[in-house]
């Protein structure tokens, strides 16, 4: 099989002169002198000699002052669940903006350290997302509000009460509202509504910043049920997405990852899996994950939907769309028909017809009561956006009495933000319940802050009869107040909220051993599932289609807004690892920017310039839209829509927020606009103009080059039916040196390995590319954040980071996601070239790293042929032995942040190499549990965190001597006519097996062109 | 002569027949009367915790007992059932009981008479004040190496040599001037040694080598802190409680087996039992500077920090917690499970913390160097046959069948390899 082209970028695919320069320099690094005086003195050598002899001399003085007296402080009465130095765990909860997410949360000597997924849950068996897992660190948010204020003065709690009392008193009738996001708890709601009860006109407003109301309002058309219902990709064949990044952002990526991997995982003996169309604007990480994949212009969202509904048969006439997409849609629709009753139609879009037509789709495939249930829908979004405009109008006519803020910012994400600042000062009272001083709660004469969730007791309704609990995992660290005490106390009932909760529980479970069983599973669900229920669509269609068919056209330009994977809608988006993650399509940090696609780029400039993409300083942008306008940094994308402009919501906070989130990018919230009865997360017609300024970016992508290696493997289904070992026929070349590989590849004697050997497998197939096992792994192993300067210099310290590949067609390419992280070799380049045998290889097969031995030479990072070790440049985390020496861009060592770190794992000073552990901490603790147990390591008691992370259980990881693993299992039995090893040939033998990707595709696209150069012309 | 005696003997005969009844009596009582030794371990056993013999506690001191009990018998049934004394009206028992907040007494119906007078003698014996000291149990101190030390000998032999070789160059050069001059060969005056060149570099080069060897050990050891024994804010003496009687080491430090922290305990721990023992009668303490301690007053110290009144018996103000000093210090960068040692290894806590059974004050006992660690793990067998964990190495089990080896070291299951420690 013909090695396909792959290609980190634009510059890699066309091969620039300056990616050839970087490729040469891959290693070379400036050495990082503030002065250069040094180098020029006059007298370099005596200067030098003196530098020596002064820093020798003071780290002499540094090193052997007196040894510090420490202390051992004992509890003066030890709580009996707590060992120092042992975990506890605790059942939680995550549903901030209504994810439903259940968790165990790993607390230290009474600290939460680590989030993990709740397995027993049915609903998202264990899963957790990148924002999930980054949810810890928010916790010991430095920015964090600490007390109650009034006007910006602290307060006590009484006095606070005792106004806010009076305020309400004073109202006259006016309405009190109460704004807040998505809420999932029956219990907080009931006592919301206790509070609401008391003050006439009194209504509770959802307010979603990122929008589902055209889904809700779509399906009360539909259905008459205004609910989202549960899907269910596990049982579809066909998957049609209209723009909907269910893998990422939409919904709950983490239950539909969870289900979606369910038809992704493929083997030869039983090769289906299902086929997965894509229709989009911009390129989303479900779309990069897509067997095929069409892109539209946002105005012909509805025009694809229709056409989508005409093909599958429904009585609509279908419009005119361009040549691909018509093609694209027909095939869809055949896939769609075949598979009736096991095909699912979804849908990013806010608007009603558009979900409506969506529906009826579902409807003629039989999606109903199959791949989608009415029976138990889910909780996730209830916003209504009209509900909204009109709380908004209502406070400038002055009408509102109160407004009570609770998880939302309108001030920052709602589209006329200013008209609801104006009309929040029209009201009499204005309290936020917000965990920090943000946009909207700055304008709040009352701040009342919220508990953390980790603080805090809670259940959680995902559906109907799913429930998940929360409890209190650290007792709060500041002077905030659970929102269901506050109501509790404002409404005049004297019950404390965990004493509320634990009744309305004990009294639904039938008792205290019911309530007690309900926080230690964590979650309470039916005994059996109840079956699938579809529902009976009487939605207008025609009604729809004329819609549809009579919007505007668009103009040259046209704009889409879209969550990104990590940040979110913007309220996590002050967390430091979240905003480090690297973007699994743009591979950018730190920042917003305007996605375009080659095309579009070269307007701007003559060819396409070294400057998009080797260079952090990017051209700027400005786009202008409904008389609004946004200046950016220009990102080639490759695969969005030609005349599209993608830029992402979630930036641009304001200066209180917090360090991390303050001043990076731009808020494109004011872009969004509002139909009478949605928002529109697009715009139809923009206007682009360079500013002629440059901006940098954090991009990681050319940080490393494969240099054309063959590192990733793909087949499609149709050729992997046919003939499963031709994905692996390089393997077979192999065999040249003897029937063993390992053995007969070197000349050198081969290692036995007694006890355990480590093994991973990594399944290309159903890594979607999410990022959850970065922050995952970010949090178990105190991996530094470096800021975005050091992003620019390639001095990220990822452990694992997902390597995405592009091929086949720069406009529409096909995308690979790639889980690289140290690869445990047994015959490791970089063990061979350590001068002082800081890194060397275990009786487990682990490539041990010990921090205190390394001096820095980074002659392993240079012999690693996977790229994989990252040398902490700066001091990070405080740990060198003088002081000064810290670079901390994100407050990640205030002594409240420093709280998250990992006990078991040291944090790692300036000057020493590091790299993937295998979470040794996690194997050692393992097996001593099984020691000390007094029997033999059970497959499965030791788990990586990125493997615990994964939603889609891409990542096996286990004992490979043990017969019964399922990682021998996987590399003896079932896979292997998938399973490879990267860069194998060259005799490393890593530990780490990956299995090749297969697309449920006819055959691979041809390039439109051939590229302008051949491979060979890559560093030679 | 033989009359003489007769007749002392007669003089004497009521002495000596005092004498051998004195000698006699006590024997042939020993065995129908209590037992004071037998009534001690009773007594610790079943009323330690609520009486003294001397002082209040939850109930009675009890010295003088027997004589305050009209009758023993009624003593006896009061100790099988006090409920049934109360019951039957006694005076004095329902005096005692109201006096005693009307805290009943545990009844202990399974306790014979003779054990009960056992208990009485104990009391009878403890209740009398006196002067000497309970020899400290336990192991006898390690033998001290003196004189084995050779290197002064050696040394001085060295150096004693080094003279007669500088003599012996010295008459040597002079011999060949003067066999030079005897030839009629010119011969230079000898450099006198301090400017001869070789002798120089040969002074330089023993400076360096002595030099080096002290420099790098001193910068070896650099923050380790062998014999380290700070002050610590209560006289808290390990010889008394674990050495003289004999506290499970587990019983304070709890963490030892579960944890990798062996834990300093808690004060509740220590109030367990502190509640009761509020005074020390133990052997004489004396701080490492020669001071004496007064065991009873670092008692009180311990009160102060936990809050407790030990007149009311109860806690009257907020417990603090008591800041020790910490003398068994890693660096950060490694990982020392107690557990790990303790409970899959089996190691006694003595192996790396001395005898601490012996120590008033703690010492640090090894030096905590990685070279220690090592040469540990090098030489101590793990519970190859008796862990079943280790029945996946296959290998090294055909091995001890084959006889190839006898046993598995720690090493040999990867256990001085870096990863193990450092992470």
């Amino acid at each position: 099989m013909e090695q396909k082209k792959y290609w980190k970028g634009l510059e890699e695919l066309h091969n620039t002169d300056a990616h050839q320069e970087i490729v040469k320099n891959e290693f070379s690094e400036e050495l990082p002198f503030e002065s250069e005086g040094l180098l020029n003195a006059t007298t370099p050598r005596r200067d030098f000699l003196k530098y020596l002899g002064f820093t020798t001399a003071a780290a002499a003085i540094a090193a052997s002052c007196e040894t510090p007296v420490r202390k051992a402080i004992p509890y003066v009465n030890k709580p009996e669940e707590i060992t120092p130095g042992v975990a506890n765990y605790y059942a939680s909860s995550y549903s901030i903006d209504g994810e439903y997410v259940p968790l165990v949360v790993k607390t230290r000597e009474g600290r939460p350290i680590k989030i993990e997924g709740n397995t027993l849950s049915s609903i998202t068996q264990g899963a957790t997302s990148a924002r999930v897992q980054g949810a810890v660190l928010s916790l010991y948010d430095v920015a964090r509000l600490r007390f109650p204020s009034i006007s910006g003065t602290e307060t006590t709690w009484a006095e606070l009460d005792k106004q806010i009392g009076a305020a309400l008193a004073g109202l006259g009738g006016a309405p009190v509202v109460l704004l807040s996001s998505t809420i999932l708890s029956p219990s907080t709601k009931k006592v919301i509504g206790e509070f609401l009860a008391k003050y006439s006109n009194s209504r509770h407003v959802v307010y979603d910043a990122v929008s589902y109301s055209g889904m809700l309002q779509a399906n009360e058309a539909s259905y008459g049920k205004k609910v989202i219902p549960s899907y269910h990709f596990e049982n579809a064949k066909a998957i049609v997405s209209l723009g909907a990044d269910f893998l990422g952002t939409w919904l709950n990526p983490v239950e539909y990852s969870k289900q979606f991997a369910q038809t992704r995982k493929i083997n030869a003996k039983k090769p289906e899996m299902s086929k997965h169309f894509q229709f989009e604007s911009t390129m989303s990480l479900t779309g990069a994950n897509a067997d095929e994949r069409y892109t539209h212009k946002p105005s012909e969202t509805g025009a694809v939907a229709l056409a989508l509904l005409a093909a599958v048969g429904g009585s609509v006439t279908a419009p005119a769309l361009d040549g691909r997409l018509k093609e694209g849609v027909a095939k869809a629709a055949k896939e769609l028909k075949a598979n009736a009753g096991k095909a699912l139609v979804v849908s990013g879009s806010n608007d009603v017809n558009v979900q409506l037509i969506v529906n009826a789709i579902n409807n003629i495939v039989g999606a109903n009561g199959t791949t989608i249930d009415f029976a138990s829908p889910s909780n996730y979004r209830q916003g209504i956006d009209s509900d909204m405009a009109k709380l908004v109008s209502d406070m400038n006519a002055g009408s509102i009495g109160a407004v009570l803020v609770y998880g939302v910012n309108p001030a920052y994400d709602y589209f006329e933000s200013q008209k609801f600042v104006d009309g929040l000062k029209k009201v009499k009272l204005s309290v936020s319940f917000n965990d920090r001083n943000d946009e909207t709660t700055e304008l709040c004469k009352y701040v009342a802050p919220d508990h953390h969730f980790l603080e805090n007791w809670n259940d959680v309704e995902g559906r109907p009869g799913y429930y998940s609990f929360a409890q209190p995992t650290i007792l709060p660290l500041f002077k905030t107040r659970a929102i269901q005490d506050t109501f509790l106390t404002w409404a005049g009932n004297t019950a404390a909220w965990a004493d509320y909760l634990k009744n309305e529980w004990v009294s639904k479970l039938g008792g205290q051993e019911g309530w007690d069983k309900a926080l230690q599973d964590g979650i309470v669900e039916p005994a059996t599932a109840p079956a699938l229920g579809g529902a009976s669509f009487s939605g207008d269609v025609a009604g729809a289609a004329a819609k549809i068919n009579s919007a505007k056209k668009g103009g040259k330009y046209e704009l889409v807004l879209y969550e990104k994977v990590a940040i979110g809608n913007g309220k996590l988006s002050n967390n430091p690892w979240l905003q480090e993650m690297p973007d699994p399509i743009t591979r950018a940090t730190w920042d917003n920017y305007a996605c375009v696609s080659n095309t579009l780029a070269k307007t701007f400039s003559t060819q396409l310039g070294d400057d998009y993409e080797i260079n952090a300083e990017k051209k700027v942008l400005k786009i202008k839209t409904n008389g609004k306008e946004i200046v950016l940094p220009l990102l080639i994308v490759p695969g969005i829509h030609p005349e599209v402009i993608a830029i992402a919501v979630g930036y641009g906070r304001g200066e209180k927020v917090g360090r991390a989130a303050a001043g990076i990018g731009k808020n494109a919230y004011p872009l969004v606009s509002y139909n009478g009865q949605t928002f529109d997360y697009f715009a139809i017609d923009a206007t682009v103009e360079a500013t002629g300024e440059k901006y940098p970016l954090g991009l990681t992508q050319t940080h490393n080059s494969y240099e054309g290696r063959p590192i990733v493997k793909e087949t499609t289904l149709e050729e992997f039916i046919k003939n499963p070992k031709e994905v692996n026929e390089d393997r077979l070349e192999l065999k040249k040196f003897g029937p063993d590989f390992r053995k007969d590849g070197t000349l050198y004697p081969n290692y036995s390995y007694p006890g355990i050997k480590w093994g991973m497998s990594i399944d290309l197939n159903t890594c979607f590319g999410c990022g959850a096992c970065t922050i995952a792994c970010q949090a178990e192993n105190n991996v530094s954040v470096v800021g975005k300067e050091e992003v620019v210099k390639a001095h990220e310290m990822h452990w694992i980071r997902i390597d995405r590949y592009f091929s086949g067609d720069e406009n529409n390419p096909e995308v690979v996601f790639q889980p690289m992280l140290c690869q445990h070799c047994d015959n490791a380049p970089c063990e061979n070239v350590c001068p002082v045998g800081a890194t060397n290889h275990s009786s487990e097969g682990i490539n041990q790293m010990a921090y205190n031995r390394c001096i820095g030479t980074r002659y392993c990072a240079n012999n690693c042929p996977y790229k994989v070790r990252r040398l902490n440049w700066r001091d990070w985390n405080g740990a060198d032995s003088f002081e000064n020496n810290l670079y901390d861009v994100a407050d990640m060592n205030d002594n409240l942040t420093r709280m998250v770190l990992n006990p078991d794992v040291v944090v790692r000073s300036r000057g020493v190499m590091e790299k993937c552990s295998f979470c040794v901490q996690r194997l050692q603790e393992a097996k001593l549990d099984a020691k000390k147990a007094g029997h033999p390591l059970k497959d499965g008691a030791a788990k990586t965190a990125c493997q615990q992370a994964c939603g889609a259980d891409a990542i096996v990881f286990g004992n490979i001597n043990d017969k019964n693993s399922e990682i021998y299992k996987i590399r003896n039995e079932m896979q292997t006519e998938r399973l490879y090893y990267v860069l194998e040939e060259t005799h490393v033998l890593p530990s780490i097996s990956y299995l090749a990707k297969i697309r449920n595709k006819d055959a691979a696209p041809k390039a439109e062109k051939e590229p302008a150069h051949k491979e060979e012309a890559h560093h030679a | 002569m033989y009359r003489r005696v007769s007749i002392l003997l007669r003089k004497h005969f009521v002495s000596v027949l005092i004498l051998c009844a004195s000698i006699v009596i006590p024997f042939s009582s020993v065995k129908a009367a209590a037992d004071p030794a037998k009534g001690k371990a009773i007594f610790q056993q079943n009323c330690a915790s609520c009486h003294s013999v001397t002082k209040k506690l939850t109930g009675p001191a009890l010295a003088g007992v027997e004589d305050r009990w009209p009758d023993k018998k009624l003593l006896h049934q009061w100790v099988h059932n006090s409920a049934s004394v109360l019951a039957s009206g006694d005076k004095y028992a329902n005096d005692l009981f109201i006096q005693f907040n009307k805290t009943a007494m545990t009844a202990f119906p399974a306790l014979k008479d003779e054990e009960i007078d056992d208990i009485l003698a104990y009391i009878k014996v403890a209740a009398v004040p006196t002067a000497s000291t309970p020899t400290p149990g336990g192991e006898t101190g390690t033998a001290e190496d003196k004189g084995n030390d050779n290197s002064l000998l050696f040394g001085i032999i060295t150096l004693v040599l080094a003279v007669v070789a500088l003599i012996l160059m010295q008459i040597n050069s002079n011999l060949n001037k003067l066999a030079g001059d005897k030839e009629g060969v010119a011969t230079a005056d000898p450099v006198p040694f301090y400017k001869n060149k070789a002798y120089i570099a040969i002074g330089i080069l023993l400076l360096f080598m002595v030099g080096g060897y002290f420099t790098i050990n001193g910068a070896v050891g650099l923050g380790r802190q062998k014999d380290y024994m700070p002050a610590q804010p209560i006289f808290y003496s390990h010889k008394v409680h674990a050495g003289i009687n004999q506290i499970n080491c587990l019983y304070c430090h709890a963490g030892a087996e579960k944890s990798k922290h062996a834990m300093i305990p808690s004060e509740n721990i220590c109030m367990n039992c502190h509640k009761a023992i509020k005074e020390y009668s133990g052997p004489e303490l004396v701080t490492a500077e020669g001071k004496k301690v007064n065991g009873t007053e670092e008692i009180a110290k311990l009160y102060d920090y936990v809050g407790w009144d030990p007149e009311a018996g109860k806690y009257t103000k907020p417990g603090r917690p008591i800041e020790w000093t910490k003398i068994h210090n890693l660096p950060d960068h490694v990982y020392f499970n107690h557990s790990q040692h303790v409970v899959a290894g089996k190691q006694q806590c003595q192996t790396c913390h001395g005898a601490i059974t012996e120590m008033d004050e703690v010492h640090q006992f090894a030096d905590l160097s990685m070279g220690w660690c090592i040469n540990c793990h090098r030489t101590t067998k793990v519970q190859f046959a008796d862990n079943n964990y280790y029945s996946i190495f296959e290998k090294l089990h055909q091995d001890i069948k084959d006889k190839k080896i006898d046993s598995v070291t720690v090493e040999m299951v990867g256990g001085t390899e870096c990863q193990k420690c450092h992470y």
